[in-house]
């Protein structure tokens, strides 16, 4: 057969600055783990603009100490993109990105034990015309499965460098760095036959390309055949529309087949699997039937009618505890260096509201919010051993029933079960989710999962509820389940409604891989914890510091005559206006100013709720005793004397607590991930909207009933 | 037969599957083209999705769409 006219003539010869080269895969083929030991640490992650992608550049070297850029590319399955990640790899590799240079070579890493698959993106990437270098990882997994993969054979057929990996263990990635170095690569010598009816429209669509969209020839014809593969794919998000020639050309072929009945999609995909076929035919020979592997075992219990149920339940409980029992120590130690921080600068600066401000505002309202970080990484690092070891996929199977009677599908339940803990590491969970919507959904009811910061709350109301000393144990756990309760039905609720009405779309698919399991990488786990940690702190950092300051200002001016006491200051600072200001609006939910004063200043986080309480009642909390702010509460009387906290106001400030948006972490991580200020404020305003509402009928309605 | 209807641990053929449709794009991408052996391995505990093997990897897919691929049974 002769060469296509595209790949006819040259090789790819070095570029004479350091060389590009993009990493490619599948999703699951070990990409980041081969990413990892051919960068070590030198890498920098961070976002493509305009999209919530993680966009990872690091940097190898060659034995020759040459350095080398490469760019990690999310995880795909297609160039016929269906998600935002995927987008980014396919915009990537066509240069469709301003803000990435396009690579000048390209490594596709493919999973041994899973070859045909695998090797469809690459037969697509291989259209680009660049120079490729093919890496064959989990050679391991491919031999213990009776698989015989000879590389000689897949470097024959391909022409193009081949080279058998290990990525956990780094074996072959001394080849593969020499072979990056290289300075003449190949040009892939494999074609492939375009079925015959749409080979015409292929060229046509190619000349249309480069004339009206100005694109360069061998770009167009990848893309024209991807067109033809899934026109649906321009849509997904970040994508550039077609120039209206190419359309209304697309659109005339598309007419035509119809009439004629050719089905062009499957044709393309068919052609591509039968040439991979050929391929995967002469390099690959099972040894003896393969009996049931470990992964196949494993999930006969953990994906069982009773017993995955019990599995999965025991895990999240693993998790829970984890989260609250191992977080605690790392907090303590957080809680007193804060405390430490700010008690040397008091000693150290001039008395002033200059120091107050670096002690009180910035000091108290960062740590407020460094002191989730433990409870944060741990749930990042169970979320990274969850998803490399392939229990993820697991789960979302398991759950993919009952999500999908609220229009979610699996995806959604490890981020929304995280929220429980913390909602911004669910809502960065997120991302693994590939349709927009889906995404969408899940993000604006992660925050009706009450998280860890209400405890507290929680905790000072039922103890102010309850007539004795000792709150009984059961009358505890009661009420708490039942704030639980109403949150996890808030949020699902919400889910349904938003689904039929706002960001109503196709029903969610559940078309996902369940990768075999594998031996997580503890240092890739690890590595990848620190790198989400990281991106939270710098991301929500700065917008926690400012409105810190913000707080603390509205609470500290305009300043009380000399000797006047805290509680004083704060009664008649912006703050303590503010809750003057508020109190007709929250009076029908039984709240006061002074409550007011609470609901404004837990904005920075929801737990200092408790902290203002005991600065407006004058009443200090002793760490988890909270009997004498209890007794402060309960002494506290609306100023015709009634008692201001009766049992009904704690509970309707409890259900209050469940559904308002007061978290302004939250409200940082959502402004980033959805990349723009619409979806946080809507949320704010649905979610303490419904707050209100709640609140008001529980209070109105318990008056009624004479509570 | 329609693959959602094949029993658990049965084997088919792929004979059709609808031309146009998000999904079907996809599942002939990952490789499920007419002609292509599958076997059911189980469905989720509440009976759907379905997971099914080709090519060596498996994978999910609901009932919605399985009812909507035809297979031919092997023995
Ligand atoms: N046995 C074996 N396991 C591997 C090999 N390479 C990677 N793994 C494991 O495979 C799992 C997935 O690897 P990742 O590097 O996270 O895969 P990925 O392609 O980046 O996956 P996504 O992040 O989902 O796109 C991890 O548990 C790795 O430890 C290998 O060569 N052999």
């Amino acid at each position: 057969m002769a060469l296509p006219p595209h790949i006819a003539g040259g090789t790819g010869s070095a570029p004479s600055r350091t060389p590009v080269y993009a990493l490619v895969g599948n999703p699951n083929c070990g990409k980041s783990t081969l990413f990892n030991a051919l960068t070590g640490l030198k890498q920098k992650v961070g976002n493509y603009p305009g999209v919530t992608v993680e966009k990872k550049i690091g940097t190898a070297y060659s034995q020759h100490g040459q350095p080398i850029t490469v760019i990690d590319l999310p995880g795909a399955y297609s160039l016929a993109a269906r998600s935002p990640d995927e987008a980014v790899t396919r915009d990537v590799l066509l240069g469709r990105r301003a803000d990435t240079p396009q690579p000048d070579r390209i490594l596709c890493i493919v999973d041994a034990a899973n070859l045909e698959r695998n090797l469809y993106l690459v037969h697509q990437i291989l259209d680009l015309g660049r120079p490729v270098i093919l890496v064959v990882n989990m050679m391991d997994v491919a031999i213990k499965a009776g698989l015989e993969i000879r590389i000689d054979r897949l470097e024959h057929e391909l022409g193009i460098p081949v080279i058998a990996c290990e990525a956990v263990n780094g074996r072959g990635v001394i080849d593969l760095k020499l072979a990056m170095s290289r300075a003449d690569l190949p040009l892939s010598r494999h074609a492939w036959d375009i079925p015959a009816p749409i080979a015409k429209a292929v060229a046509e669509l190619q000349a249309s390309l480069t004339a009206s969209d100005g694109k360069p020839p061998l770009i167009a014809r990848a893309e024209a055949l991807l067109l033809l593969t899934d026109q649906d794919s321009v849509r997904v998000a970040g994508s550039t529309p077609l120039s209206s020639r190419t359309a209304e050309l697309l659109r005339g072929w598309q007419q035509r087949w119809e009439g004629e009945g050719t089905d062009w999609a499957s044709s393309l995909v068919n052609s591509r699997y039968e040439a991979i076929g050929r391929i995967a035919s002469a390099a690959v020979t099972q040894a003896g039937a393969a009996g049931p592997t470990l992964s196949d075992k494993i999930d006969r219990f953990a994906t069982h009618p009773v017993w995955g149920w019990l599995t999965l339940g025991v895990l999240m409980t693993l998790l829970f505890l984890s989260i609250f029992t191992l977080a605690e120590y790392p907090m303590n130690l957080i809680d007193g260096a804060v405390a430490a921080l700010a008690d040397g600068v008091k000693a150290n600066m001039a008395e002033g509201d200059f120091r107050d401000l670096i002690t009180d505002g910035a000091i108290a309202g960062v740590g407020g919010v460094i002191i989730f970080l433990p409870q944060i990484l741990i749930l990042f690092f169970f979320i990274g051993l969850l998803e490399s070891t392939g229990y993820m996929a697991r789960a979302a199977f398991i759950m993919d029933r009952l999500m999908s009677r609220v229009g979610l599908n699996g995806k959604s339940f490890i981020p929304l079960l995280s929220s429980y803990a913390c909602a911004i590491p669910g809502i960065m969970a997120t991302r693994t989710i590939e349709d927009q919507k889906d995404r969408l959904v899940t993000i604006l009811i992660a925050p009706l999962m009450s998280c860890s910061a209400r405890l507290p709350v929680y905790l000072l109301m039922i103890a102010a509820l309850v007539p004795g000393e000792q709150v009984p144990l059961l009358t505890k756990v009661g009420i708490m389940l039942l704030m639980y309760a109403l949150g996890t039905f808030g949020a699902f609720g919400f889910a349904w409604l938003f689904k039929r009405t706002l960001l109503k779309g196709e029903p969610p698919l559940m078309i996902m891989e369940l990768p075999p399991y594998r031996l997580p990488g503890l240092k890739d786990v690890m590595l990848q914890m620190f790198e989400r940690g990281w991106l939270f702190l710098r991301r929500a950092g700065t917008v926690i510091l400012g409105i810190s300051i913000v707080l603390w200002f509205l609470a500290a001016y305009p300043k009380a005559p000399d000797g006047a006491t805290a509680q004083q200051q704060l009664a008649q600072s912006f703050a303590g206006r503010a809750g003057h200001l508020l109190e007709p609006a929250i009076k029908p939910l039984g709240f006061d100013w002074q409550i007011g004063i609470g609901l404004i200043s837990s904005f920075a986080a929801r737990e200092v709720f408790v902290s203002t309480m005991g600065v407006v009642f004058n009443a200090e909390a002793e760490g988890d005793d909270t009997a004498p702010l209890r007794q402060a509460l309960l002494a506290a009387k609306w100023p015709d004397g009634r008692a201001l906290f009766t049992p009904l106001v704690c509970f309707t400030l409890m259900v209050f607590y469940v559904f308002a948006m007061q978290c302004v972490s939250t409200v940082a991580i959502v402004r980033r991930e959805t990349n723009s200020w619409k979806w946080p404020l809507f949320q704010i305003g649905y979610l303490t909207g419904t707050a209100w509402i709640l609140s008001l009928v529980v209070y109105q309605g318990g008056r009624a009933l004479g509570f | 037969m329609k693959l959602s209807e094949l029993a658990v641990g049965a084997s088919a053929v792929v004979r059709e599957l609808p031309k146009s449709g998000t999904a079907f794009v996809r599942l002939r991408e990952m490789g499920l083209l007419a002609g292509t052996r599958v076997s059911l391995i189980r469905l989720a505990p509440l009976g759907d999705p379905l997971e099914i093997r080709l090519r060596g990897y498996h994978l999910t897919l609901r009932k919605s769409e399985a009812d909507h691929v035809l297979v031919d049974p092997v023995s």
